[in-house]
This record gives structure tokens, C-alpha cells and sequence, in this order.
């Protein structure tokens, strides 16, 4: 029994002093800002590989959820002769909760786990040592970019995402089911509301995007220098961004529905 | 020269670049690595950190450079107790020294040209022609300025090595940390770095701190040895004290004996219990 709680004990301890690293970590990137005219070529270049090599995955997915939103919502709303709402059914969905929260997910595990891979594996090699005996930070030439490019890179991938998401929808609904066209868009033109909907999906997008990045950099930076260290580095920064990721949606959404 | 300059030359060449004063180390978990050592690196000598495997090398050269904190004592750097200064300070400390890591440490998405270069990008305002020809410079220094182009991935171990070399004295440093440089090399790339390392370090006046269990490379270049065992220093000296020296522990370290003081069986119990589960 007192081994039990001991052990216990230990893991709650643990746990706190991981997350306080964590926090120590995202508070000298947020506030310890980089020389400007070095560190910004590094975070384009961290945005062409996060973003830009992620928007194959994003396209797809949001196509084809775009495309089941449409057939799932056009068999349901037929039941009840609301077949006009399909247009604001698939818009307030996507943009909303689908387009930021899917698109996170995404982003964890195509650029996140490869941002922790790349990380911890930098460290396995001593490439991160070397960087700080040759007197430079890696907080500033590694870590920084990383993040400061999933912030800025994730709530550009939503946007696509809506974009063809609402595309597919259309194709599905307008050109393959038969709905009228002006009756799609112009009932979701009057439906969605550029502040409470678009905007607020999009600021869940940026604290996704911070979230998820913050959780893929700090689980390369203090990844166990080893191959299983590496391994389970990348497994965790999913599995920890995508819980974080639903976590904060749904704080984020009762606070934005007023029912905090 | 004339006596005064001789004189001066000789108190600079005295001068102890690094200072370990008392210092006592212990891991995290609690497991002592290191208890009230006392160490001197004089300037613009070699100076080898010797002991088995596991006895905490490398982790002594992490704390001459600032990455750890000793749980007691002073270490000194160029006259500054480094695990007290601040991060800039320590930094600015760092640029007047290079360090080779056992892996090598090159970036791998750099070319060799770029990993040699990334220092002076850093931490200077020379035009790219100027950078080009330092690079250039240090990896003729190294014998590899026909790589320059190539990527770390398709380098041998010892090539790798080498161009890690190059950018290590790229800022032209006061000292240098070799950690197990000789480790996994074959004869002749040995034999490179040997020459290498004795070579860098008379021509151009650093002082090299060289951590390795190779004892017969090593003490055939250093200039002062240290023979680190059960979280002391055991011995200290020049190579030929070193060899002479009588104690057991050194000498089953120094001849690679494989039985004596440090036994050959990890502490078990008796075979018979093993085998017959009595």
C-alpha cells in the first residue's frame, strides 16, 4: 500500500516537473524573442515544411469530409423536408468545430510527429549540443521556428480546409444529388456569421495550432537521446496534441456559446 | 627573444586556462560521479582525462563547458566560474571554445561546406568571399577541402570526425574538448587525428583537453594525464609518470589488464544457484 503510494507520488511528481519544463520551454520562446533578420528565413522555411508539405493530406481529408457531411446530412434533412438547410448544416460544421479541430489533428500527425522526430533526433546525435558549445541557442535556431511556424501555418491549413470541405459538399449535394445551387450558397451565405463563427474558428485554429506545436517541440527537446526515446517521443506528441487539441475545443466552444 | 619577452611568453604558457577546484558531482538520481577532484588545465597543452568506461568522462567535459552544474566546488574557465554566468555570458564564454562531440555533432540537413560555415554566420559580420575562404582554410587544415560540397550522410565515420574538427577551430578558439575522438576509427583515420589534434594545437596555440580511454594514442601526445576511477582522480602526471606509476588499479587500466582491481565478474551469486536453482 505505501509502495503504491509512493510510487504514485513519484509519477504526480514527475508529471508536474515534465510540465513545468514544458512551460519554461514555451515561455522563452514566446518571450525571448529572436534576432529578427536570422530567425525569420528559418520560420519560412519551417512553414514550407509543416504547411505547405501538408497540404496534400489536408486536401484530401477535407474533400472527402466535405463530400460525407453532404451525403450523411442530405439522407437525414430529407426525412424532415429541410433539404435547403444542407448548405448551413455543412458551413456551421466545418467552420466551426470540423475545419480547426480535424485540421489540428491532422497537423499533429503529419508535422507534429515529424517536428519531434526531427528534434529528438537532433538530440540523439549531440547536433543540439554542439549547437549550444558553438554559443548558439537551440531554443532560438531550432525550437523557435518550429513553433512560431505550426502557430502561423495551422490556421492557413483551416482556411483551406473550409475552402474545399465546403467544395466537396457542394459537389456531393448540388451536382450529384440534385440540390439547387442558389438554394445551397444563399442559405449559407444568411446562416454563417463572419464574427461568431468564422473568426471564432479560426482563433480555436491559432490556439490549436499553438497547442499542437508547443506539445510537438517539447517532446523532441526532452526526448530520451535513444531509438525507443525517439520512438516514444513521437507516439506521445500525437497522442498528448490530439487530446489537447479536443480538450481545448471544447473549453474554447463553451466559452464562445456563452455557456461558460 | 629577449629575456623579458621570454619571460612573458613563459607566464602566459604557465597560465591554467581551466581550474576544477573541490568539485563534487552527482547525478540526479543521486548516483555520485564525482567527490572533491582537483584539476589544472594549463594553457597550450595537452592535457588527456583518462579511466574505464562509465567512470564519467564525458560528463566532466560537459561541466568544463557550462551544460551541467557541479553539486559543489569551482570549476574555472578563462578565469570565470562558468556554472554561475549568466546564459549571454556564458555564450560569450563559449565563442573561445570548440568542443568535438563523440557523434561528431554535424547538422545533418547542412552540407559540410554550411556545418563548417554555420559558426562564423553566427557569430560574425564577414562577407560570404571572407567566409568562404576561412571555411576553405580550416578544411584544407583537416585535409578535406574536396568535400566541401558533400552532405554528413555519405562521410565516413573519420571523415565526419574531421570536418567536425574544422568547424570546432573555425572561430580560431583558446581550447579545445575532444570527447573520445578516437573511438570506432580504423588505423589510419587514428592515425590522421592523432597527428591532427598534436599538430592544431602546436601550430596554432590552443590547449586541448582530450577525453578518451585509447591509452597508447593518447598518452603519446599529451602533454599532462589524468586518470579518473571510482569518482577520484587516481593518478596525474606526464605519460612517463603515469607508466611508471605502481598502483595496481592504473596499472590493470594502463595495461588493459582484464582481471585485478576492477574484477572481471559483475558481483552475483554463486554459479551453482544460477544453474541448479539451489
Amino acid at each position: 500500500m505505501i509502495n503504491a503510494l509512493q510510487s504514485l507520488g513519484r509519477m504526480g511528481l514527475n508529471r508536474l516537473k515534465s510540465l513545468g519544463q514544458a512551460g519554461i520551454l514555451l515561455y522563452r520562446v514566446l518571450f525571448c524573442l529572436p534576432n529578427i533578420r536570422k530567425g525569420f528565413p528559418l520560420v519560412v522555411q519551417q512553414i514550407y515544411f509543416e504547411g505547405v508539405l501538408s497540404l496534400s493530406i489536408i486536401v484530401v481529408a477535407s474533400l472527402f469530409i466535405g463530400m460525407v457531411l453532404a451525403l450523411q446530412g442530405y439522407h437525414t434533412l430529407a426525412k424532415f423536408g429541410a433539404l435547403a438547410q444542407l448548405g448551413p448544416l455543412v458551413a456551421l460544421s466545418v467552420t466551426r468545430e470540423l475545419g480547426p479541430v480535424v485540421t489540428a489533428i491532422l497537423f499533429a500527425g503529419r508535422a507534429g510527429s515529424a517536428v519531434t522526430a526531427e528534434i529528438s533526433l537532433m538530440k540523439a546525435t549531440e547536433q543540439l549540443s554542439s549547437m549550444e558549445m558553438m554559443a548558439v541557442d537551440p531554443v532560438r535556431y531550432v525550437i523557435s521556428p518550429r513553433f512560431w511556424g505550426g502557430l502561423i501555418t495551422v490556421p492557413m491549413l483551416t482556411i483551406i480546409f473550409n475552402m474545399v470541405a465546403i467544395y466537396g459538399a457542394y459537389l456531393v449535394g448540388v451536382k450529384w444529388l440534385g440540390l439547387d445551387a442558389g438554394v445551397f450558397w444563399s442559405n449559407m451565405q444568411s446562416s454563417v456569421e463572419w464574427h461568431s463563427d468564422v473568426l471564432n474558428g479560426l482563433l480555436k485554429s491559432l490556439v490549436f495550432g499553438a497547442a499542437v506545436s508547443w506539445v510537438a517541440v517539447t517532446q523532441g527537446y526532452f526526448a530520451a537521446p535513444s531509438s525507443a526515446g525517439i520512438a516514444s517521443a513521437t507516439t506521445r506528441s500525437v497522442v498528448y496534441a490530439s487530446l489537447l487539441v479536443l480538450g481545448l475545443d471544447f473549453i474554447m466552444t463553451a466559452m464562445m456559446i456563452g455557456a461558460w | 627573444m629577449t629575456d623579458l619577452a621570454l619571460f612573458a611568453t613563459l607566464v602566459i604558457m604557465s597560465r591554467n586556462l581551466v581550474e576544477i577546484n573541490k568539485m563534487s558531482y552527482s547525478h540526479e538520481n543521486g548516483r555520485l560521479v564525482f567527490q572533491d577532484i582537483d584539476m589544472v588545465i594549463q594553457q597550450g597543452k595537452i592535457t588527456a582525462i583518462m579511466g574505464p568506461s562509465g567512470v564519467g568522462k564525458t560528463t566532466l567535459l560537459r561541466l568544463i563547458g557550462g551544460q551541467l552544474i557541479p553539486t559543489h566546488g569551482v570549476i574555472k574557465v578563462a578565469d570565470e566560474i562558468i556554472h554561475t554566468l549568466s546564459r549571454k555570458a556564458l555564450y560569450q564564454l563559449r565563442q573561445r571554445f570548440g568542443m568535438l562531440f563523440q557523434a561528431g555533432g554535424l547538422f545533418t540537413h547542412l552540407s559540410v561546406y554550411e556545418n563548417v560555415a554555420f559558426p562564423l554566420h553566427e557569430h560574425t559580420v564577414l562577407s560570404n568571399d571572407m567566409i568562404h575562404s576561412l571555411v576553405m582554410m580550416k578544411l584544407q587544415m583537416v585535409g578535406l577541402r574536396g568535400v566541401a560540397q558533400l552532405m554528413p550522410g555519405v562521410l565516413s565515420g573519420g571523415m565526419a570526425r574531421r570536418v567536425a574538427l574544422a568547424r570546432a577551430i573555425v572561430l580560431d578558439p583558446e581550447l579545445i574538448l575532444y570527447d573520445e575522438p578516437f573511438t570506432g576509427q580504423d588505423p589510419i583515420s587514428l592515425g590522421v587525428l592523432v597527428r591532427l589534434i598534436k599538430t592544431l594545437n602546436d601550430d596554432l596555440g590552443l590547449t586541448s583537453v582530450i577525453v578518451s580511454h585509447d591509452v597508447t594514442k593518447t598518452m603519446s601526445i599529451a602533454d599532462d594525464v589524468y586518470v579518473i576511477a571510482d569518482s577520484r582522480i587516481i593518478a596525474h602526471g606526464t605519460p612517463t609518470e603515469i607508466a611508471r606509476d605502481r598502483s595496481a588499479k592504473l596499472q590493470q587500466f594502463i595495461q588493459g589488464l582484464p582481471d585485478g582491481p576492477v574484477p572481471f565478474d559483475y558481483p552475483a551469486c554463486a554459479i551453482a544457484e544460477d544453474l541448479l536453482g539451489e
